[in-house]
Parts: structure tokens; C-alpha cells; sequence
């Protein structure tokens, strides 16, 4: 910034309260008609914080991830300057359960980050970090993760088979989400056939061919589940 | 009658297109927070991003024009730096600043890569010009601590902010 006064002999200098608000160096120039004196002088920035640049990542993913979500703040003041003093972070996770995770960490040149797991619980937490009275709030969606377990069923109907599978689940226990894809594949002699089915209200069902000495795997994403064989 | 002026302003360093080549730059090895990896290929593209936003600056407050500061600086650095050049513009100032030194170290990677903060032990001349007459010429040492984050080809100077050593 820019501050220029004309002054006569013998008045005193002077720059209003709150006029000079960007932090840095400045040089303080006196030219007169016969002479120029320069000097340097600091403005620091105010030490409480009125603004937190919160960064978090993903905004959605999910559950049981170790250090999944991570977060950075720089810290600034009302003018907008970065606080280069060390401050204490507080991070806070919690869900909706009220279960939290907490991490203090000091800044750095302004700057703090961390990381945080996903819960075991599907929803929507929060995510803050606050450094004294002055907090910013993040929301991070945990959805489940993949299928844990996936087991079938069959049952004749008329010339068909009726495969189900039993609802279909994360390993701690949240509901795969409908529209996941479950492919079932039957092989029998001389061919092989795949159906992909998404998952309806927690669970996947697929109507196919009775076809004797067939065997019918399950599968979605990574997970494989149980077999069955048909007849013979 | 005796006359005399006093003159405010803030001293940020930058250096002058023709200026950039005297300057010497060393870059420190990274001394990181965070769990991310800088990789090589970023931290030059940091570096060579910050230098020609210190060109960019000087010519701005030279010439004051904010428009230059347009491909460098992003959010509030760009805001104070166009504030200053308006303040210049009215008080019939002009800055010139040539950079003689650069020593810079990157600080902190935040983890999902979208900042980069760096410290540049800079040390830069600053010539303040009244009405096209020079006034005073200032050989200064500071510590600018600057953060970048990514835009669409390069890095912008988001922060820049200069305190003593």
C-alpha cells in the first residue's frame, strides 16, 4: 500500500489508526526540498485469528478408511493477513452418532493439516477446525465401502431358478447401496452365461435358466461369493 | 518555506523482467509438512511460476498497471497489490523494485495438493519515484512467505507477505 502527507516545517507526521492493515515491510520515506532520509519499518499481522481457509478432501467416501480425510487451514486476521505465529488447530470429526475424533496440531508458517479415518458408520459428518473462537465447518459423506459378504440362494421356480442373495452388506455392517452391481455367472456344459443385477432394496435377485449340472457363482467388485450347483 | 513529504509503502519485492536474470536463486531442499510427495517436476513448476510472478509484479508497480498482475496473482495478493497500484496511481507514485537475491525453501504441500507455501529470503532494491523523480533507494532484506495453488497451466501466487528476518 500507498500513504503520501505534505507537511510543513516543524508538523508532526501521522497515519491514521487501522490505515496501514497490510502486513509486511514498508519504507518510510521524508523528502524535503534539500534532503531525503529513508527507513524500514514492520506491520505484523494482528494475532487473532478472524478467518480459516479449511480445506478438506474427499468430500465423500468411505467408511473405515485409515487417514482417509485429510485437512489444511492457513489461519489469517480481519485484514486478511496470514498469522505466521504458531497457533494451536483444533480438527474435529464426528458423526452423527456423536462418536468424534480430535487432533491439536500448531501451525506452521500459518499452516496446519491432518488426517482423520472414515467411521465404521455410513452418514454425514462434520468436519472442523477451529482455532480459538474462530471455526470453519466441512460436511464429508462416508458411504459404505465395498461388499463384505456376498452369499446367494436358489430355489426352483417353475422351469426356472430364483437366485437371491442375502442383503448385501459392508464389513461393519452398512447396506450396500441399491443401483451396486451383482453379476451372476452360470456355467454349464458347453457354455456360460452372465447376468449383472443392481442391488434393489438391499438386495440382488435374477431369475435364470434351470440348466442341470450347472454351477452359478456371485460376484461385485472384488468380492466373490458362495457357488451352488445345480441338479445332477 | 520548508516542505517536506513523508512517503508510506509497503515494501514488497519483486524483481523487474530485465532484472531477473542478475538476480542469483537458490532453491533449498524441501523441508515438508504434510504426507503428500513433491514431486521434482512440481517443485520446479512452483519455483518457475513464483519468479515470473515477481516479474510480473515489479512491472505492474512500475508501470501501474493492475492488469499485469492478472496471469500471477490470485484472491487477496492480487487484491492488495491492485489496491496499492490504485493508491500509486493516485498519488502520482511509482515503484521500482530489482531483486538481487532469492533463497527459497518449500514448507508445507497441503495434502490434497491444491497449495504450496514457500519462504524466499529475498534481497531486492526498492526505488520509490514522486512524480518521476526518485525520492529515496532501498537496499532490503526480508523473508517473503508466499502461497501458490494450482489454476488451469500454472501456479498463482496466492499469499505473499513479507515480514523481517
Amino acid at each position: 500500500m500507498a500513504l503520501k502527507r505534505d507537511l510543513q516545517a516543524g508538523e508532526p507526521a501521522w497515519f491514521a489508526s487501522g490505515s496501514l492493515y497490510n502486513a509486511g515491510r514498508y519504507v518510510a520515506v521524508l523528502a524535503t526540498e534539500y534532503s531525503t532520509e529513508s527507513g524500514l519499518f514492520d506491520v505484523v499481522p494482528a494475532s487473532e485469528p478472524a478467518n480459516i481457509s479449511f480445506l478438506a478432501k474427499p468430500s465423500r467416501l468411505p467408511v473405515g478408511m485409515h487417514d482417509g480425510i485429510t485437512g489444511a487451514v492457513y489461519a489469517f486476521d480481519i485484514y486478511n493477513n496470514l498469522i505466521t505465529a504458531p497457533m494451536p488447530v483444533s480438527f474435529e470429526l464426528s458423526t452423527p452418532s456423536g462418536s468424534m475424533q480430535r487432533r491439536t496440531v500448531g501451525t506452521r508458517y500459518g499452516a496446519a493439516w491432518t488426517a482423520m479415518d472414515s467411521t465404521a458408520q455410513q452418514g454425514i459428518d462434520k468436519f472442523v477446525a477451529r482455532i480459538g473462537d474462530v471455526s470453519s465447518t466441512r460436511v464429508v459423506g462416508q458411504v459404505p465401502g465395498d461388499p463384505c459378504v456376498l452369499k446367494m440362494s436358489a430355489r426352483l421356480s417353475g422351469r426356472e431358478l430364483e437366485l437371491v442373495t442375502d442383503p448385501v452388506r459392508d464389513c461393519s455392517g452398512n447396506p450396500i447401496p441399491d443401483g451396486t452391481i451383482v453379476t451372476f455367472t452360470q456355467a454349464y456344459p458347453g457354455g456360460q452365461s452372465t447376468v449383472d443385477v443392481p442391488i434393489k432394496r438391499g438386495i440382488a435377485t435374477v431369475q435364470v435358466a434351470a440348466l442341470s449340472g450347472a454351477t452359478i457363482s456371485v460376484a461385485s467388485g472384488v468380492v466373490i461369493g458362495n457357488q451352488i450347483r445345480w441338479g445332477k | 518555506m520548508f516542505k517536506s513529504l513523508v512517503i508510506l509503502l509497503a515494501a514488497i519485492a519483486v524483481t523487474s523482467a530485465h532484472s531477473a536474470a542478475q538476480a542469483t536463486v537458490r532453491v533449498q531442499p524441501a523441508n515438508l509438512q504434510g504426507p503428500r510427495t513433491l514431486q521434482e517436476q512440481t517443485a520446479s513448476a512452483v519455483i518457475r511460476d513464483y519468479l515470473q510472478s515477481w516479474r510480473s509484479f515489479s512491472a505492474a508497480l512500475e508501470q501501474n498497471r493492475a492488469g499485469l498482475l492478472d496471469s500471477a496473482f490470485v484472491g487477496a495478493a492480487k487484491d492488495q497489490l491492485a489496491a496499492t497500484i490504485m493508491q500509486q496511481t493516485k498519488l502520482g507514485m511509482r515503484v521500482k523494485y530489482q531483486d538481487r537475491s532469492h533463497d527459497i525453501r518449500i514448507v508445507f504441500y497441503s495434502p490434497e495438493g491444491q497449495s504450496v507455501e514457500l519462504i524466499d529470503k529475498v534481497e531486492y532494491d526498492v526505488q520509490i519515484l514522486d512524480r518521476d523523480t526518485v525520492k529515496a533507494t532501498q537496499r532490503v532484506t526480508g523473508r517473503y512467505i508466499v502461497v501458490l495453488t494450482p489454476a488451469e497451466v500454472r501456479w498463482r501466487v496466492r499469499v505473499f507477505q513479507e515480514e523481517s528476518e
